[in-house]
């Protein structure tokens, strides 16, 4: 019985805990422990998931589609899981679980008491809504579910209010760029939805080879229709993702969001923008369809490639160290981006692993600043200073993570970069190469920074070590990213079958 | 082709447009919001005029008189505006709290006077 319904209960759990969360807790520790084991839950959850897309558990009867309310697809609302689908599922699971865990001794100080239930119940809403777009083969659902995270993710910022009142700022402006994008998106939806008739993805998919056909018959109708469907597409999910030079949200709403919500967001958002584009460019659409009427692709190796520069160079004029870690998401996004671009196996690869390197690299090093927010007087580089003496387990985890982030060899970082790199080269493409190159350079020196000011000798006596709860999940993340640097057989396996699979097209 | 022929596109353009003008070239930002709500109300219009089918009547079920057949049309698009509708609403509760916490604590609505203040006295 369970094991048929596990696509469902994925978000049905989280849902049902969120909502209940104020209701029935809301004293102390009550909102915290109940909040991290509903996501715990998904992570469980999340893992069978995997197993059963493996084949290493009888998966459920329909496999890989679930009717939702047994209503036939392509009428009713389908769930469906692809190797790509499950992989990402696992990482936002993982990530978000460890963060909840970390979450509850920086929450107490920065969210005041009578609002600490709503906050946790607001978080597990935004965790929902990136597992329901994982899982969904609905696009319409995508556009709702896609809202709902959005949703909470404006609220989660805006609750920074209590520590500085710029978080409102942030999260209006981030509420009024997202819901641009957002209702863009919902126009390529409209657009596809004009020439297919169906909502259903596979449908779509379906479709729209039909319709090809139609336009190399003569009626270019179609083909008009369907690229202003991709520039919508393109420009709404860059919104979402913060590809520069759509990224303008971001870089204020991680820095004044709390410390915490920061890490979730960091760790979660952009990656979940990124699936979706992959989804709609590449399951939707198909490549022959995304790339080849527009040059999609080399318009996004364009903006990566810029952004990756410019998300670099920023970061290096910092002072504030989230902000630092921002503008660095800015270029690794990028990196994601480029990837999606090339749109050739291996850089479909590069992305998809660093989808996953990215996504636990930088939350472990935001739950590592908030760590630091919670003992030290601030998050600056002077407010940094010294702390390898008294912080040392968390100051040494927030260094490997650094080192993740510029690519060195033996970390996570760098298996992506190399991919990417090698995908580029296998196309003859050289601004790539030299973007990458660029990046990973910036990222030296903008680490640098940080981690010399970290290990200078003058230090502030009264500052402590985190507590153990902070320290253990920030090693749980940042130890991932450097398993996975060196085990990288596991994720490049995975990813290489997803990308054939996204490329072939279609479900 | 008559250009008015399409006048429900148009409305729907002009209103996005206007919209979208609203919310990058406005400074006060209840005005923002406004234009918010128009551009998804532009996006909502445009969605119900590709349900339209040419002489489809209101799909609500009934027997006609004088003929065996009746003509819909697609309902479909409409019930996604309806979802799309509860989604900008609740866009823009949110962003109305916000603007309230922001009035509250800058004593302002207007994004320039906003900015001034966090330059003149930097936390």
């Amino acid at each position: 019985m369970l094991r048929h319904n596990l696509p469902a209960l994925i978000v049905v759990v989280p849902l049902l805990g969120g909502i209940l969360t104020p209701i029935l807790f809301r004293r102390g520790a009550r909102p915290w422990a109940w909040a991290t084991f509903v996501v715990a839950s998904t992570f469980a959850l999340s893992v069978a998931l995997l197993l059963q897309v493996r084949g290493v558990l009888p998966a459920w009867s329909a496999y890989p589609s679930y009717p939702m309310g047994s209503w036939p697809i392509p009428w009713g609302i389908e769930l469906r899981l692809d190797p790509l689908g499950a992989f990402v599922l696992v990482i936002i699971s993982l990530v978000a679980t460890v963060v909840t865990f970390a979450a509850r001794r920086s929450l107490e100080r920065e969210i005041p008491e009578d609002r600490r239930h709503f906050f946790y119940a607001v978080w597990i809403l935004c965790i929902t809504g990136f597992l329901g777009i994982t899982i969904t083969g609905d696009a319409f659902n995508v556009y709702v579910l896609l809202e709902t995270a959005s949703l909470a993710s404006y609220i989660l910022v805006g609750m920074g209010r209590d520590r500085d009142r710029r978080a409102l700022k942030a999260s209006v402006n981030y509420l009024l760029l997202g819901s641009i994008g957002a209702c863009l998106i919902l126009l390529g939806i409209g657009y596809i939805y004009m020439v297919t008739g169906t909502l259903n993805m596979a449908d779509m998919a379906a479709r729209l080879g039909e319709i090809r056909a139609k336009w190399e018959g003569g009626e270019m109708i179609y083909r008009r229709t369907v690229m202003v469907a991709v520039a919508f597409f393109a420009v709404g999910i860059g919104l979402k993702l913060a590809l520069f030079p759509l990224h303008a949200w971001l870089p204020d709403a991680y820095t004044y969001a709390p410390s915490m919500a920061s890490a979730l967001l960091a760790g979660i958002s952009t990656k979940v923008g990124a699936y979706v584009a992959m989804r709609f460019f590449f399951t939707v659409l198909g490549p022959e369809v995304s790339f080849r009427p527009i040059p999609t692709g080399t318009i996004l190796q364009w903006c990566a490639a810029a952004g990756i520069v410019y998300g670099s160079l920023m970061a290096l004029r910092q002072t504030e160290v989230k902000r630092i870690l921002a503008y660095s998401s800015v270029a690794q996004v990028g990196y994601i981006a480029l990837g999606i671009g090339i749109a050739t196996p291996t850089g479909l690869q590069g992305s998809i692993v660093h989808l996953l390197n990215h996504a636990i690299t930088k939350s472990g090093l935001f739950v590592a600043l908030a760590a630091v927010a919670l003992q030290a007087k601030g998050t600056t580089l002077v407010d940094l200073r010294g702390l390898g003496r008294r912080m040392p387990v968390t100051m040494a985890a927030f260094t490997a993570g650094g080192l993740g982030l510029i690519g060195i060899p033996m970390t996570a970082g760098f298996v992506s970069k190399w991919y990417l790199v090698k995908a580029s080269i296998e196309q003859g493409l050289i601004l790539p190469v030299v973007a990458v190159v660029v990046g990973s350079l910036l990222a030296l020196a903008y680490v640098w920074r940080v981690v010399e000011a970290v290990y200078q000798p003058s230090a502030d006596p009264g500052v402590r070590e985190a507590p153990w709860s902070v320290v253990v999940s920030t090693w749980i993340l940042i130890g991932a990213s450097l398993f996975f640097g060196l085990h990288a057989t596991l994720t490049s396996r995975l990813s290489l079958e997803a990308a054939h699979a996204l490329l072939r097209g279609g479900p | 082709m008559n250009w008015l022929a399409r006048y429900n596109d148009w409305v729907a353009i002009l209103l996005m447009m206007i919209g979208l003008y609203a919310i990058v070239g406005r400074k006060n930002l209840v005005k923002k919001l406004i234009g918010l709500s128009l551009f998804q109300t532009g996006i909502f219009l445009f969605f119900i005029s590709i349900g339209k089918v040419d002489g489809g009547t209101a799909p609500v079920y009934f027997e006609p008189a004088g003929r065996d057949w009746v003509r819909y049309s697609n309902a479909l698009p409409t019930a996604l505006i309806l979802t799309g509708i509860v989604v900008s609403v609740s866009t823009l509760a949110v962003a109305l709290a916000i603007t309230v916490s922001l009035h509250r604590a800058y004593g302002t609505v207007e994004v320039d006077e906003i900015e001034k203040a966090d330059q003149d006295a930097p936390s």
